[in-house]
């Protein structure tokens, strides 16, 4: 399945999708095929504050842990409760149902610093 | 990178490729844990053509690897396999290995791949330095090795040969298909019952079909199915295998690695005696007590997972640190192996696992965390 082109891309392999007032986070497919089978997810509480390039929580595999990126300033105004009993989600559905975080970015117009799908694909990822 | 003689297979089958030692490896063909599962309640293929292949000859032959291995190879019988760990001078453990014996002059040796060449360089040093008639030939490039594992492989094998099944244990036999040579040993590093073949490169594909007769590798429920690198790490970390880089290396003492059975510091006594390199220096850690950390086994509690490095703490002091850790597939929960002081490596022991983020409540638990139910 190719990236989908409504959200923009990170080189850490997170993609943003503008969603409202608001930023959904999720990781890539390519990011999902690294890690495999998720395990655990741990992202930061609601109301915390985050700037571009700090880590909004942790993603845990069978095989490795992996902080997760905000590209984005701003506060964490939803966390993905869904992900908590089934973590699987986000292999199955990194896209859609595996979103991890929703943002309220200070600044909307960061994400379009962001890499569009094509850039994302062209550079390697999926 | 290196290409298995399967790798056309696992690009086929649709395996997530990773480079590995210098390979190009699958680390699953889908879900690690389903492929974990799969070996666990039916029969799993792994290709592990990539470790290393080392046929020795020669009137020495016995003697070069009974210098390099701490194991007894004097007393093995042909058809037999044996492991043991290759060690330093220091009694660190350069690799951890399986000896073949396929006659009184003939050895095979299975070793990790990214210890290929180091130990090939090892074996010819010490031929060199100890005037030895012996011959290494590495047949890596031209041999593929699989190892097929779970409670259903005999079944299916006994299908194609009725001699294998009655294999013992770290038993191989020599099976002739077409022109070519199988070494069929029962052995693996799964925790269950299964066999490792190794063959000639040129005839893997052929020799697969027909092993594996009517078996369809991608049917949903099949007996058997491909397996990658990812759940060979969990099945072996369920069934307490060390593993190179993780709780084997050149720093780590071989006596503190949980495979006392595989080291036998008297081999240089009785009636053929073979001192081993490092052997001096494992006798001087025993004397002393033994090493001051040994091999343990964990489970934390919670969701997270320990991994290779975290700190391992009683009461805010470090006593251990872990090696390998996964979300056990079979046990459901997280599970570690790591060196601990050796008067905290007790079953029942509360450590507290340091995480970074958060501290993992966790117990010593007796290793292997799993052992296959028995059957016969």
């Amino acid at each position: 399945m190719p990236a989908p082109s409504d959200r923009r891309y990170s080189d850490s392999h997170e993609w943003h999708k503008p969603e409202g007032d608001l930023v959904v986070i999720g990781i890539t497919r390519f990011a999902v095929d690294q890690l495999t089978d998720v395990t655990f997810v741990d992202m930061k509480p609601m109301g915390t504050s985050v700037s571009k390039g700090d880590p909004v929580g942790e993603v845990e595999s069978v095989k490795t842990t992996s902080d997760i990126y905000s590209s984005v300033d701003g506060e964490i105004a939803e966390v993905n409760a869904e992900l908590a009993d089934k973590p699987g989600l986000i292999n199955e559905d990194c896209y859609g149902k595996g979103w991890l975080v929703k943002i309220k970015p200070s600044d909307p117009g960061q994400i379009d610093q962001l890499m569009d799908a094509d850039a994302y694909t062209a550079s390697g990822g999926s | 990178m290196l290409k298995t003689p399967l790798n056309k297979l696992h690009h086929e089958h649709g395996g997530n490729m990773v480079e590995f030692a210098g390979w190009e490896m699958p680390i699953a063909y889908g879900s690690i844990q389903d492929e974990h599962v799969q070996v666990r309640t039916k029969g799993g293929l792994f290709d592990v053509s990539h470790m290393g292949r080392l046929k020795i000859t020669g009137r020495h032959a016995r003697r070069l690897i009974a210098r390099a291995c701490t194991r007894r190879i004097g007393d093995m019988q042909q058809g037999q396999c044996r492991y043991g760990l290759v060690c330093n001078e220091q009694g660190g453990v350069k690799d951890d290995i399986l000896v073949y014996r396929m006659d009184d002059t003939e050895f095979l040796l299975v070793v990790n791949a990214s210890n290929r060449e180091k130990i090939v360089e090892h074996l010819n040093n010490i031929i060199q330095a100890e005037e030895m008639v012996a011959k290494l030939e590495d047949q890596t490039m031209k041999t593929a090795m699989v190892a097929i594992q779970g409670p259903k492989v005999m079944d299916l094998v006994s299908r194609v040969s009725s001699e294998v099944p009655t294999l013992k244990r770290y038993r191989f036999t020599v099976k002739n298909l077409l022109i070519a040579k199988l070494i069929v040993s029962r052995t693996g590093y799964t925790g269950e019952d299964g066999v490792e073949v190794i063959l000639p490169a040129g005839i893997v594909e052929t020799a697969l079909k027909l092993l594996l007769k009517d078996a369809d590798l991608k049917a949903k429920d099949s007996d058997m199915k491909l397996v990658g690198l990812g759940a060979r790490d969990t099945l072996r970390l369920e069934a307490g295998m060390p593993l190179y880089g993780h709780e084997l290396g050149e720093d780590i003492n071989a006596l503190a690695c949980g495979v006392d059975f595989a080291i036998a510091l008297d081999k240089d006594q009785g009636d053929l005696p073979e001192p081993f390199i490092g052997q001096e220096a494992l006798k001087k850690t025993r004397d002393q007590g033994g090493p001051p950390q040994t091999l343990a086994a964990f489970v934390a509690e919670g969701k997270r997972t320990p991994r290779q490095g975290m700190p391992v703490m009683i009461e805010g002091k470090q006593v251990g640190v872990i090696t390998s850790g996964c979300m056990s597939p079979t046990l459901g929960v997280p599970i570690a192996m790591g060196f601990i002081d050796r008067q905290h490596n007790t079953p029942g022991t509360r450590v507290t696992i340091d995480a970074g983020r958060a501290e993992l409540p966790a117990e010593v638990r007796a290793n292997p965390l799993y052992t296959k139910p028995k059957t016969k």
